[in-house]
């Protein structure tokens, strides 16, 4: 365990050096809390995405629990910030499987977020605990997206079915299942094409993707991943309610968060729709995506001080 | 849901119904809402805080129009502070002297580079150019075959090589752009993170071997705050000529334009808008700047009313109000003004909050038309006294007019009302006409 938390770490490096930096000189360059400090965490949070909303219940309820507890001291206030972080992301929560399987899951998301890419390092992930993956190449759109799924599962040993590039993915979507079931695979990662939630059109055929999978499998999908992009700003939000009210998104996975965007996006989308956030994505590489535990992120946002303890 | 900024500001302004200047209190209280709404569309935290400083020195003792509210004054400034920041529209490629033009490529991953060099490849062979795309993304699966599937789309060739260096390949397509005779070099590089030293550097050298005219910026519109970071550090590192703007066609405000352009100086020159090849458009700003301070086209409204009134008439029309002299040759002169704001759905439809409503409700030009006939045909002594129109002149106008008697009445009937409403009211006009009553019209000076 302490190995994964030294990955994670590691991944967050970036994100935590943003966040912690202005956090962190504000906490310990001061002694007393008072008001200029509220508002320059306020700012920090608005920094990282959090959204104002978000930032400024965060900070009123900074402010109640500084009261509650009498808490005089900047540097305590570190911890309550981590608390009430780690509160609004809820407990971890792991994926749901299906015992026997086959587990479907249905990767959803607006264009250029990841979602082949993830399915690439979920794939790895599967195999390597031992499991029969199958790919579904749902994104029958874009230009060579088959191509681009058929390389991550040569890479990462997972079957990969596919039809003709502008074929329906609905169709794709049942010829995988059949496939699943004959080959007795454990899992199914359904590929989608990006799509922009405000599109009706495409949202549709998403509804009848996941209708097509639920037919052949009544328990099925058993999870929709919402693939977000950690730089998005204050769109995520309409994202993740559009995605969800379609597609009945279960849980978020946060890519791109090796970059120097915060992440603090996803405290905003807690903050307006419950959805957890399950994986998170630091890299491009087959390993770079990591199970998401709210302590563990908070922690790390706000841990740049103590290095030393990793 | 989501609150224009115009109504909150509207609200802020509540007790404010004078005219004359703004005066620092007041301009502090819009600032904060101004502040809001560019926060929430994704502006930049730095940017906005120096974008409200400069505004609010402009906006604290300006005059308020007479046919404008405080508070659209002030969205007025804002938005007019925001063009201008965003500069004028410059969705223009720099064609070298020395043919091939080149143009690079760069960006963060899934930004949309690739398919927005096929986009640009379609719309330059549209304007008679000879594009070749080069395909300099060797890292991600697939990328290359991506660019090839576009180019025989759109009947642009591609070059590709395997096994080689970014920088290489982009200098092969170089010389071999020359011997095909290709006049515009379009390369397409691989998404990478800005703070990815190896991966600029190899940038930095792509640049140093071809040379670009045009190096863009291929940002996504949903980029939240850190679309300072990722612009700053490709502008640093690159020298970048322009941006272009990309899913547009989503529902994001799309503040990354402003942090974009604010913190490198480059004009954004072009905007995809939708998944086609062809969905790629000039840069407006002032679409731009309204839709980040998510108001529809109030602002071109605003414009639109202060063309189409010109202040002195308003005044001449309040004090005929006053007296009650109000006849049907003003009437007449009213709906021309309204006429010259466009088709009256299209005004409807720019007004935040009444857009929704109104769209079932059919708004028959038709009718307006008709009106505007029957008006036409009286002779000015009937405009003036619409009481001495009888049967048979009612009769003379139906016929001049190709309309029918039931018409004619009707028409005359309602005038008679809204004369009796007007009367009630005239008197309680506090100042201008656009203020109309208790300030709740205060936001639509040109519904009357």
């Amino acid at each position: 365990m302490a190995g994964f938390f030294s990955q994670l770490k590691q991944g967050l490096v970036k994100t935590r050096q943003n966040f912690v930096d202005k956090v962190g000189e504000l906490l310990t360059g001061r002694r007393k809390i008072d008001e200029e400090l509220y508002e320059a965490l306020e700012e920090a949070l608005i920094r990282s995405d959090a959204g104002v909303n978000t930032a400024m219940e965060l900070v009123e309820k900074l402010r109640r629990e500084v009261k509650n507890r009498k808490l005089t001291e900047a540097q305590e206030l570190r911890e309550v910030l981590q608390e009430l972080v780690a509160d609004l992301l809820g407990a971890g929560k792991p994926l749901n499987l299906a015992e026997p399987g086959p587990t479907v899951i249905l990767v959803v998301g607006v264009n250029g977020v990841g979602k082949t890419t993830t399915i690439g390092k979920l794939a790895n992930y599967f195999r390597r605990e031992g499991k029969r993956v199958i790919l579904a190449a749902g994104d029958t759109f874009r230009a060579a997206a088959i191509d681009q799924l058929e390389i991550w599962g040569e890479r990462s040993g997972a079957e990969v079915v596919k039809q003709k590039e502008g074929a329906d993915p609905a169709a794709v979507a049942f010829d995988a299942i059949q496939a699943a079931k004959s080959r007795q695979a454990d899992v199914v990662l359904m590929d989608t094409a990006g799509r922009l939630h405000n599109k009706v059109n495409l949202m549709e055929e998403l509804r009848k993707v996941k209708r097509v999978i639920t037919r052949e499998i009544p328990a099925a999908p058993h999870e929709v991943l919402l693939v977000l992009d950690a730089t998005t700003g204050q769109n995520a939000i309409q994202q993740a309610k559009l995605f969800r009210e379609t597609a009945g998104v279960t849980g978020i996975v946060l890519t791109k968060l090796d970059g120097t965007a915060k992440g603090g996006v996803v405290l905003g989308i807690q903050g307006e729709v419950r959805i957890p956030v399950k994986w998170i994505g630091i890299g491009e590489g087959m390993d770079d995506l990591r199970p998401f535990v709210p302590q563990d992120f908070a922690a790390a946002l706000f841990s740049g001080l103590d290095e030393a303890e990793g | 849901m989501f609150q224009g900024l115009s109504e909150k500001l509207q609200e802020t302004f509540k007790k404010l119904r004078g005219k004359g200047k703004l005066n620092e209190a007041d301009v502090t209280a819009a600032m904060r809402e101004v502040r809001m709404a560019l926060l929430e569309a994704d502006v930049n935290f730095k940017v906005v805080k120096d974008f409200v400083a400069k505004v609010k020195e402009r906006a604290v003792g300006a005059e308020v129009l007479e046919s404008l509210s405080p508070a659209q004054q002030v969205v007025k400034i804002v938005h007019e502070e925001l063009i201008a920041l965003m500069g004028g529209a410059e969705s223009k490629i720099q064609i070298s002297p020395k043919p091939p033009t080149i143009i690079m490529l760069v960006g963060l991953q899934g930004a949309g580079k690739t398919t927005h060099a096929a986009k640009l490849a379609s719309l330059l062979k549209k304007q008679g150019k000879h594009p070749l795309m080069v395909a300099c993304d060797i890292y991600r699966p697939a990328a290359v075959k991506q660019l090839e599937v576009l180019g025989e789309q759109i009947k642009v060739p591609v070059f590709a090589q395997a096994g080689r260096a970014a920088a290489e390949i982009a200098r092969a397509g170089a010389e071999s752009a020359l011997r095909q005779g290709a006049d515009v070099l379009i390369i397409d590089t691989a998404g990478r993170l800005h703070i990815n030293e190896e991966l600029m550097g190899e940038l930095q050298e792509i640049k140093a071997q071809v040379q670009p005219q045009e190096i863009l910026l291929v940002v996504d519109a949903m980029t939240g705050q850190d679309a300072v970071n990722v612009a700053e550090t490709f502008h640093a590192r690159l020298g970048l000529d322009g941006v272009i703007l990309t899913k547009l066609d989503g529902d994001t405000r799309g503040g990354a334009a402003l942090s974009v352009r604010a913190v490198t100086g480059c004009p954004i020159k072009f905007a995809g808008v939708g998944e086609k090849i062809e969905a790629l458009e000039a840069f407006y700003p002032d679409r731009m700047a309204s839709r980040i301070l998510g108001m529809g086209d109030v602002l071109t409204l605003i414009e639109k009313a202060q063309q189409a009134f010109d202040e002195k008439k308003a005044a001449e029309m309040q004090q005929k109000l006053r007296k009650q002299e109000f006849s049907l040759e003003d009437f007449l002169e009213q709906m021309q003004q309204l006429k010259k704001m466009g088709p009256l759905a299209s005004i409807m439809e720019m007004i935040p909050g009444i857009g929704k409503q109104l769209k079932d409700v059919t708004i028959d030009e038709k009718d307006m038309a008709h009106v505007e006939a029957i008006i036409r045909s009286m002779t000015p002594d009937e405009r003036r006294k619409p009481s001495i129109i009888k049967d048979s002149r009612k009769r003379r106008i139906a016929k001049g007019s190709g309309t029918s008697i039931q018409e004619v009445g009707r028409l005359l009937k309602q005038f008679e009302q809204m004369q009796k409403m007007m009367k009630q009211f005239a008197g309680g006009l506090p100042g201008g006409l656009g203020k109309g009553k208790k300030g709740k019209r205060a936001g639509l000076p040109f519904v009357r």
